[in-house]
């Protein structure tokens, strides 16, 4: 089963009503969120993905509270925080990577294009097709690079032969911005290459089968100043054609390449709003604690 | 802070080391040479191990052979069939036309003594291949009995007393005659690799059991292979994690240290009694050897699975592969190299084990080379056992042989996984 964008599964319907849509803003924020309230603009016009009173449970121990958030088309949502506080668990739960952890529960709703991924009949497989991943570590397969690239296009059957398959793997490549460094050598092992071109080579193998969403959970934690800077500079390219949520740890990153910006803290989303305001002026004291060094 | 500067004591500590300092290092000495110790006693011992048993066995790879000038008189193939011949009597005959000066019928039947009874099928299959040279003469080299090989390298003593000695002194006359007249001489031992075993010891050959082993490993690796593995994955990657699969892991971490025989006796009640498939079979000992096999399988199996980075997993799950693609296409090539190394040593183990064969019959006398896993066989380490039970000198030679053939194969094994550990593994 196939999601694509424009569409809405017969089998399900949509959970949101464009009459939430219409809704004002205030009126929202208040209604969903009954944790610690976020304040900022949480939700856009238009948006990708709707999250709704997420909350997302370790066994008993409750490690997100009620987030609602949307992520909007062709922008880049950096969500920035100290440490344990929900952001990459929550990063995850975008594409249900988590359900390979047996003792979380996800709770209310994260739809796709108004298809609610947690619905029973949503496969997990073309929903990993269309929100992708970026981990913390590079982790390219222990294939060549060409293989490395053409393996999600391969299993998902998105191409009829191999002239297809090559133009997809060099396409891939150019949006990376890794094609000139290895048009040479798509054989060798992509296991052979520099931590930053391995990471370049992982954003590849993402956008291989065109994925509306792209997650990058600390895409440049292991990578020197230059190799992040090439990076960032990457995402600020992607953004045109995909929408990114982006975790890091580094603000100067968030504020350099996201257009909007949220901040986590101890499992309750806290403050949302364009990234320069969020960095200039700060509606909430935690967030300007966080983002002046006070703690964190 | 000034003062405390001043003191001399911290300077000379770099050139004379204290007390305290030398004990250390003494110490330190004594932990190092005690460790080598250990490895040199070790190395001592497997030294002494390997001497011993290449001394007592490289001679068996040579044979003593007689020649004799064998008359196939036309009038001794009258009867109907060939296989009626008198070809016992064709060899003392010759014996006799070598020494004409023994006369005495007791002489006689200690020079014919010296022949291996092997030799009148020797000439039978002689006679059955060529019919034209009965009417002539030849000069066939036959096994000598095992007493005159054994003479012949030195396992019996000359000096013994006659009364203490498998051979008389007439007999040793006889055999320094035949040496000097170039008719006794040692050859390269062919038969031990071609047939099967004997209650004869120059006619026992290893091959029987080389291949019965064989075909047991055959049945055990196509078994416990493909089982173990798709075990291994089972409880590794898609198991739920509860008491059942707790309670699974339990038993079968505890199987592996279940003493073998106890296999042979669970397999003499399925596989033998209630199965009712044919004792002392390869395919009964390949069943038992494999139940005996798996819990090393899956136990070396699991351990390289869980080796496999979690990086690599999810790197798979996040551009859409199903469970299975992950496993199949990434988690296993990535597993395989410590799986198939924890195969080759439990088929190495199940090459070298004994016991459980006992249980199902394996243990019997059999001489044919098995054809078929439905063949009655024998294998290598039950081969060892059965020779080295056996009274004659003769097979104390055979019995160090086969555990150097035994031995090769292990080495071999052995090598095949560290070669395949190293040829597979994948630098990161």
């Amino acid at each position: 089963m196939e999601l694509t964008s424009n569409q809405t599964h017969p089998a399900f319907p949509t959970l949101l009503s464009g009459a939430v849509h219409q809704e004002s803003e205030q009126t929202r924020s208040q209604a969903y969120t009954t944790g610690r309230k976020t304040v900022g603009t949480p939700f856009v016009d238009k948006p990708r993905m709707t999250c709704r009173d997420v909350e997302v449970y370790y066994g008993e121990k409750c490690a997100i509270n009620k987030i609602s958030i949307d992520v909007g088309c062709n922008e880049v949502l950096a969500m920035i925080g100290p440490s344990g506080c929900g952001k990459s668990t929550f990063l995850r739960c975008l594409n249900r990577m988590n359900d390979t952890v047996p003792s979380c529960r996800v709770v209310g709703s994260i739809c796709l294009d108004e298809t609610d991924i947690y619905h029973p009949s949503v496969d997990v497989v073309p929903l990993r097709a269309q929100v992708g991943m970026v981990f913390q570590k590079p982790n390219p397969f222990p294939k060549s690079i060409y293989d490395n690239v053409a393996y999600g296009p391969r299993i998902h059957g998105l191409t009829k032969n191999k002239v297809e398959l090559d133009e997809i793997v060099e396409t891939s490549l150019i949006k990376a911005g890794l094609w000139e460094e290895v048009k040479d050598r798509l054989l060798e092992p992509g296991t052979g290459l520099s931590g930053g071109q391995q990471q370049r080579l992982c954003i590849a193998r993402a956008i291989a089968v065109s994925p509306e969403v792209i997650l990058m959970d600390e895409p440049c934690s292991a990578l020197d100043p230059i190799a992040t800077a090439r990076v960032e500079e990457l995402i600020a390219e992607l953004r045109t054609q995909f929408s990114i949520v982006i975790v890091t740890h580094a603000m100067q990153q968030a504020a350099r390449v996201s257009q909007r910006t949220a901040y986590f803290h101890l499992g309750d989303l806290i403050e949302v709003g364009a990234t320069d305001k969020i960095f200039t002026n700060p509606k909430h004291r935690l967030t300007e604690d966080y983002i002046t060094g006070r703690f964190g | 802070m000034h003062t405390t500067m001043e003191t001399p004591a911290t300077t000379t500590n770099l050139l004379h080391p204290s007390k305290r300092l030398r004990q250390r290092y003494r110490a330190e000495r004594w932990f190092k040479r005690l460790g080598l110790l250990a490895i040199v006693l070790s190395l001592a011992f497997i030294a002494f191990l390997f001497f011993s048993i290449f001394s007592d066995g490289y001679t068996a790879f040579k044979q003593s052979y007689i020649a004799l000038d064998v008359n196939f008189a036309a009038e001794e193939f009258t009867q109907a069939k060939l296989a009626h011949a008198n070809f016992p009597g064709l060899v003392k005959k010759a014996m006799h036309s070598m020494f004409p000066e023994v006369d005495s019928r007791r002489g006689k039947k200690e020079l014919e003594s010296l022949v291996s009874p092997s030799a009148a099928y020797k000439l039978q299959d002689m006679v059955e291949e060529d019919p034209k040279i009965i009417g002539t003469t030849q000069k066939v080299w036959v096994l000598a009995g095992d007493d005159v090989d054994m003479l012949l390298k030195g396992k019996i003593d000359r000096k013994e007393k006659q009364s203490n000695r498998r051979l008389k002194d007439n007999q040793l006359a006889w055999i320094d005659r035949l040496i000097s007249d170039k008719k006794l001489e040692q050859k390269f031992n062919w038969n031990f690799f071609t047939a099967g075993d004997s209650r004869e010891p120059e006619l026992a050959g290893i091959w029987g059991a080389v291949k019965g082993s064989f075909l047991t490993l055959l049945i055990t690796l196509t078994l416990s292979f493909p089982i173990g593995v798709a075990s291994a994955v089972y409880l590794e990657e898609f198991a739920p994690e509860n008491k059942w699969t707790d309670l699974i892991e339990i038993n079968i971490n505890n199987l592996a240290a279940v003493p073998s025989i106890i296999f042979g006796l669970l397999g003499l009640a399925i596989f033998i009694n209630f199965w009712g498939l044919p004792r002392s079979t390869p395919i009964v000992g390949g069943l038992v050897l494999s139940l005996m096999t798996l819990p090393t399988i899956i136990i070396a199996g699991r351990a390289s699975l869980k080796s496999v980075p979690p990086s690599i997993r999810e790197a798979a799950l996040g551009v859409g592969a199903s469970k299975m693609q992950t496993v199949i296409h990434h988690v296993l090539p990535l597993a395989m190299p410590g799986m198939l190394t924890g195969t080759i040593i439990g088929m190495a183990q199940a090459l070298g084990e004994t016991a459980p064969l006992l249980m199902i019959g394996m243990v019997a006398f059999i001489v044919d080379i098995p054809g078929s896993i439905t063949d009655p066989a024998a294998v290598l380490p039950v081969q060892i056992y059965l020779w080295a039970d056996s009274p004659e000198r003769a097979f104390t030679e055979k019995t160090s042989a086969a555990i150097m053939i035994l031995l090769t194969f292990l080495v071999f094994m052995n090598s095949l996984a560290v070669y395949l550990r190293k040829k597979f593994e994948t630098k990161w």
